[in-house]
């Protein structure tokens, strides 16, 4: 948004004048459904036998996913935001890094957090590569690199399907994280990897947010999303900096994998439905911006699990559809998400 | 007069093309007409519509396949179950598949680029889920026994009339939307593909332009839907998948994004190493996935970009050959038609 003047404002007539109508509708809408998922959960009140033990732990399911969600999309924002190149191989790299951690920990027998690393290091070092290979000359012809990318997850996923076959596997966790953890409420447990899986999307938010504003590289990277040109035009090597947030926000994809691969599974066809879900998570958000895409998987991470939940009977199997119906709304009423810079 | 020579020259080039393709039923086998014949001939149609989005309307869209699967199912679901006559279902089909494109088309059209390919990815979600999820149109299993009109004969038994219904509705296909794109409202959408800011400024409504052309290339992916159910006499929510769109959108790049009959060169050539290459190579994706990238890569035109910049070649180094530009319409710019309209 850019800061006017209230001379400004006053002589520019306002453009947008409708957008608080649908702002307000899309907010009562949501809260209604909020209002239905509460009425239902505390149905029966607050003892054992009422809904609020499930409930809690639908809650917690929504949580841990959308940590999921945050630590892939946030590698596809930061590279979207710096250097403009939607990377649709994310979802390839996210599965690579899954099964790259899968054949550490089980056939190598290796400490799942050197393999976490190693997956890391693994899918960012492919992101480097088509980067630097495919997409740096092609800058700013964002929908051939966007087809680009398209081939790639097409190679990618096919060469994964012929070395690790299409049975659904998944990594053992980390020993200590492997036992469920008692919640101290209506004699509830849950599994501790789910929350250690949050807790590590907080730890990558505050790791980007204070890289971000407190360090040389998070203002080199900032005034690189304002205007590249003109930061490459004060001494900083913009290609430098382009590559390491090209192969950090893959590594971060990778990381997302190896997270998936625990505490749900791998499987072909998983590359596409993550990707998927991260560009849902990135464009409600809008691209770029990190906040929009905590926002962004938190509800996603809610409205599917609720919807999964709460929708009645007849219709829950329509549940997977409501988070797009979602996105087309709000790219609707807002094309470039809720906090997209318009370029 | 070398124009008229050329266009003449033209004009004879395409009668041979044709007419060597009508007497494919009659010297191929039935398997090489209904499987390649057949396949290629409808893949085409739902190609051109999305050629015709892009290399028009600067337009990557990628719910071509859920207009697709909006008519194929409609007219499914109407000639099985409720036992209407085809030509009357197929009309419905169609016509529900131009009402979702102008209901997609109005959502959409207020996004650009990338923007635009990623609301349009969630339109063919959309559309998957639910048609996988509603019984009414067979859920996953989707409608079988589709029967095409007495008149086309039997699609597996004896395939020719049916190939030669498909051939005809291509060529009316090519024409009619070669006619729009000459018409004022083609050379106004190709103004607003070029530079939206400055088409606005003319007092053009952009928006309008955009939602029109969105919702005029929906009964073309519509009648493909159709025509897609009778060849196979059956259609499914599989049979719209996002790996089914993303391959009409291969089928399309790699035949050639700014001319409409690369959709059916794209569709031949993959159809062609779908049938055959299948049986040669495990990793059939693998090869389309790395066509894929060199295609865009190296010639952002396609196959039909290369073949015409080599026939150009040609013509200049043949004596006597003075060559002005002799391709007839090459409108668009490369692929990528940059989502900054506004830069």
């Amino acid at each position: 948004m850019a800061i006017q003047t209230a001379a400004a404002r006053r002589s520019t007539p306002r453009p947008r004048a409708r957008l608080p109508v649908a702002a307000t509708a899309a907010v009562l809408v949501g809260a209604l459904g909020l209002l239905g998922v509460l009425l239902q959960a505390f149905d029966k009140g607050l003892g054992t036998e009422g809904n609020v033990p499930t409930f809690i732990l639908i809650t917690l399911n929504g949580l841990t996913l959308a940590g999921l969600y945050f630590i892939s999309a946030s590698g596809l924002t930061l590279i979207f935001g710096l250097l403009r190149v939607t990377n649709l191989a994310h979802g390839a790299l996210f599965l690579l890094g899954g099964y790259v951690a899968l054949q550490l920990v089980q056939d190598a027998g290796m400490n799942w957090w050197l393999a976490a690393l190693l997956a890391m290091a693994a899918s960012g070092l492919v992101g480097l590569v088509v980067h630097q290979l495919f997409l740096r000359w092609n800058q700013g012809q964002d929908l051939r690199q966007a087809l680009i990318t398209i081939a790639v997850s097409l190679i990618l996923a096919d060469q994964m399907l012929a070395r690790f076959g299409a049975t659904p596997t998944a990594i053992a966790p980390p020993e200590f994280l492997a036992q469920p953890l008692s919640l101290g409420v209506y004699d509830l447990s849950y599994p501790r990897f789910r929350i250690a899986m949050l807790v590590a999307a907080l730890a990558v938010g505050l790791l980007f947010w204070l890289v971000y504003t407190r360090t040389r590289v998070g203002m080199v990277v900032r005034a690189g999303v304002d205007d590249s040109q003109m930061t490459s035009a004060l001494g900083v090597n913009v290609q430098k900096v382009f590559a390491i947030a090209f192969f950090v926000g893959s590594a971060l994809a990778g990381l997302g994998g190896v997270f998936a691969g625990t505490a749900l599974s791998l499987a072909p066809g998983q590359d596409q439905s993550f990707l998927v879900s991260a560009l849902v998570v990135v464009i409600v958000g809008g691209m770029g911006s990190l906040g929009g895409a905590a926002l962004g998987a938190l509800l996603l991470g809610l409205v599917d699990q609720y919807a999964g939940a709460y929708l009645p009977a007849e219709y829950a199997n329509l549940s997977a559809l409501l988070t797009f119906v979602l996105l087309a709304a709000i790219l609707a009423v807002r094309p470039t998400g809720l906090f997209g810079k318009a370029r | 007069m070398t124009n008229r020579l050329q266009t003449l020259g033209t004009r004879g080039a395409l009668a041979v093309v044709l007419v060597v393709l009508a007497l494919v039923p009659v010297v191929c086998t039935t398997f090489f007409t209904s499987q390649v014949g057949l396949t290629s001939l409808w893949l085409g149609i739902v190609a051109v519509s999305l050629t015709f989005l892009s290399g028009y309307g600067g337009m990557v869209s990628l719910a071509q396949t859920a207009l697709f699967g909006v008519a194929g199912l409609v007219t499914a679901r109407l000639s099985v179950e409720s036992g209407w006559d085809p030509w009357a279902a197929a009309l419905v089909g169609i016509l529900a598949a131009t009402a979702v494109g102008l209901l997609f088309g109005a959502v959409a059209s207020g996004s650009q680029g990338i923007y635009f390919l990623i609301i349009t990815l969630a339109f063919a979600q959309v559309a998957y889920f639910y048609f996988a999820a509603v019984p009414t149109f067979g859920a996953h299993e989707g409608i079988n026994g589709v029967r095409p009109p007495a008149v086309l004969g039997d699609p597996v038994q004896d395939p020719a009339r049916m190939y030669w219904f498909l051939l005809a509705v291509s060529v009316l296909v090519f024409l009619g939307l070669r006619h729009v794109s000459r018409t004022a409202f083609g050379l106004a959408l190709q103004g607003v593909r070029d530079d939206p800011v400055r088409m606005a400024a003319l007092g053009y409504n952009v928006r309008l332009h955009r939602i029109l052309g969105f919702t005029l290339a929906a009964p073309v992916a519509g009648a493909a839907g159709v025509l897609s159910a009778w060849s196979n006499t059956r259609m499914s929510a599989g049979s719209i998948s996002l790996a089914i769109a993303i391959l009409v959108l291969t089928a399309a790049v790699i035949g050639g994004l700014n001319r409409l009959e690369g959709a059916w060169v794209g569709a031949l050539l993959y159809t062609l190493c779908d049938t055959y290459l299948r049986g040669w190579t495990d990793r059939f994706t693998t090869w389309l996935g790395v066509v894929f990238l060199v295609i865009v890569l190296v010639s952002p035109g396609g196959v039909v970009g290369l073949v015409s910049s080599a026939a150009t070649w040609l013509r200049r180094r043949l004596p006597g050959g003075s060559a002005p530009p002799a391709v007839p319409s090459a409108p668009a710019p490369p692929v990528p038609v940059s989502s900054g309209g506004a830069r």
